[in-house]
C-alpha cells in the first residue's frame, strides 16, 4: 500500500512538472465541447457557425418567398436574421455553457 | 489518374462510380455505399470479435473495443448526465460510423464517404430530428419556450423568436459542413501534393530529389489527417451529446 502511495505521489509530481494537469484543466473549461483551444480551430468553428446560420436564414426566407410569391423581401429579411443568428451562435460558442442561459 | 496531361485533378477522387459491376449499376450501388458497408462490417467485427474472449486482462482488439466504448460512454454521461445513457447506442453508432469512414478513406484507392455533404447532412438531419423529437416527447409544449428565453421583454419577441429559430435550424447545417469541409480539404491537399511528387519526379535528373519535398509533406499530412479523422468524429459525437443535453434539460 505504501508503495502505491509513493507511486501516486511521484506520478502527481511528474504530471505537474510536465504541465499535464494544467492542460487537462484548461481543456475542460474551454468552449462548448471541451476541445483544446487552438486559435485556428476556434476561428474555423466560428466561421462555420456564421456561414451555416446565414444558409439557414437565407434558405428559410427563400422558401417562404417562393410559397407567398414575394420574392426578394422576405429573403432579404431572413438573410439579416441569419446574420444575427450567426453572431448569436458565435457568442454561445465563447460563453461557458453552464450558467450563461440559466 | 491525377497527373494526366500534367494538370492537377484534385476533385475527381470524389466522383461516384458504380461498384460491383453490372449488378451495382442496375441498382445504383456506388463505391460510397460499398465503403459504408465495409465500415459497418469492420465496426461489427471490432466489437464482436474483440469482445469474444471477455478476458479480464484484454488483448489488443478487446482493449480497442473497450476503449471506444468507454470513451463514448464517458463523453455521453459527461455531457448529457446520467439519464443520457439511453442515448449512448445512438451516439456510439454515429461516432464509429464517422470515425471508420474517415479512417478507411485514408487508405489508397479507398473512398471517403464522409466527404459528401449528402452523407454528412443525412447524418446531421438524423441527429436534428432525433433531438427535436426527444425534446418534444420529454417536455411537450414547453419545448417551444426554448425559442424565447424567460425574463426577456415581450415586445422583443418578434426579433428574438426568428433569430432563435434560425439559430436552432442552423445546427444540422454547421454540423454537416464542418465534417464535410474537413474531409474534402484534407483529401484535396493530399492529392495536390501527391500530384506534385509525380510531376516533379519527371523533371530529368534533379526531379526525383526535388520530389522528395512534397513526399515529405504528404507523409506529415497523412499523420495530420489521421488526427483530423478522429477529431471530426469526436466533434460530431460531442456536439450530438450537447444537443441531446439541450433536448433533455431544455435550456
Amino acid at each position: 500500500m505504501n508503495e502505491r502511495d509513493d507511486f501516486n505521489e511521484r506520478l502527481r509530481k511528474a504530471r505537474h512538472r510536465q504541465g499535464l494537469d494544467q492542460n487537462a484543466r484548461g481543456a475542460d473549461g474551454e468552449g462548448q465541447g471541451g476541445l483544446p483551444a487552438s486559435a485556428l480551430r476556434i476561428g474555423l468553428r466560428a466561421g462555420v457557425e456564421v456561414v451555416s446560420a446565414l444558409i439557414a436564414g437565407a434558405g428559410i426566407g427563400w422558401l417562404i418567398d417562393r410559397w407567398l410569391g414575394t420574392f426578394p423581401w422576405l429573403f432579404m429579411l431572413f438573410f439579416a436574421i441569419g446574420g444575427v443568428a450567426g453572431v448569436l451562435n458565435v457568442y454561445r460558442l465563447f460563453t461557458p455553457r453552464k450558467g450563461a442561459r440559466k | 489518374m491525377a497527373a494526366e496531361g500534367n494538370t492537377i485533378d484534385a476533385l475527381s477522387q470524389f466522383q461516384l462510380t458504380h461498384a460491383l459491376g453490372p449488378v451495382g449499376a442496375a441498382v445504383n450501388f456506388t463505391q460510397s455505399n460499398a465503403f459504408m458497408l465495409t465500415a459497418a462490417v469492420v465496426i461489427v467485427l471490432i466489437m464482436t470479435v474483440g469482445m469474444a474472449p471477455r478476458a479480464i486482462v484484454p488483448g489488443r482488439l478487446q482493449a480497442a473495443a473497450e476503449t471506444f466504448y468507454e470513451f463514448i460512454e464517458n463523453l455521453v454521461i459527461g455531457q448529457v448526465g446520467h439519464e443520457g445513457k439511453r442515448y449512448f447506442p445512438f451516439v456510439f453508432t454515429l461516432f464509429m460510423f464517422i470515425l471508420l469512414g474517415n479512417v478507411i478513406g485514408l487508405f489508397p484507392y479507398a473512398f471517403t464517404y464522409t466527404s459528401h455533404i449528402a452523407v454528412t447532412f443525412g447524418l446531421a438531419a438524423v441527429v436534428f430530428v432525433l433531438t427535436t423529437l426527444v425534446a418534444l416527447a420529454l417536455h411537450g409544449k414547453k419545448f417551444f419556450g426554448y425559442f424565447f428565453p424567460e425574463g426577456a421583454p415581450v415586445w422583443l419577441a418578434p426579433i428574438i423568436v426568428p433569430v432563435e429559430v434560425v439559430s436552432y435550424l442552423s445546427r444540422p447545417i454547421s454540423l454537416s459542413i464542418r465534417l464535410f469541409a474537413n474531409m474534402v480539404a484534407g483529401h484535396v491537399l493530399l492529392k495536390v501534393f501527391a500530384t506534385f511528387v509525380v510531376l516533379l519526379g519527371g523533371l530529368g535528373i534533379v526531379g526525383p530529389f526535388i520530389a522528395v519535398l512534397p513526399l515529405t509533406v504528404n507523409v506529415l499530412l497523412i499523420g495530420f489527417e489521421l488526427l483530423v479523422a478522429f477529431l471530426q468524429a469526436y466533434v460530431f459525437a460531442i456536439l450530438t451529446s450537447v444537443y441531446l443535453h439541450d433536448a433533455v434539460h431544455l435550456h
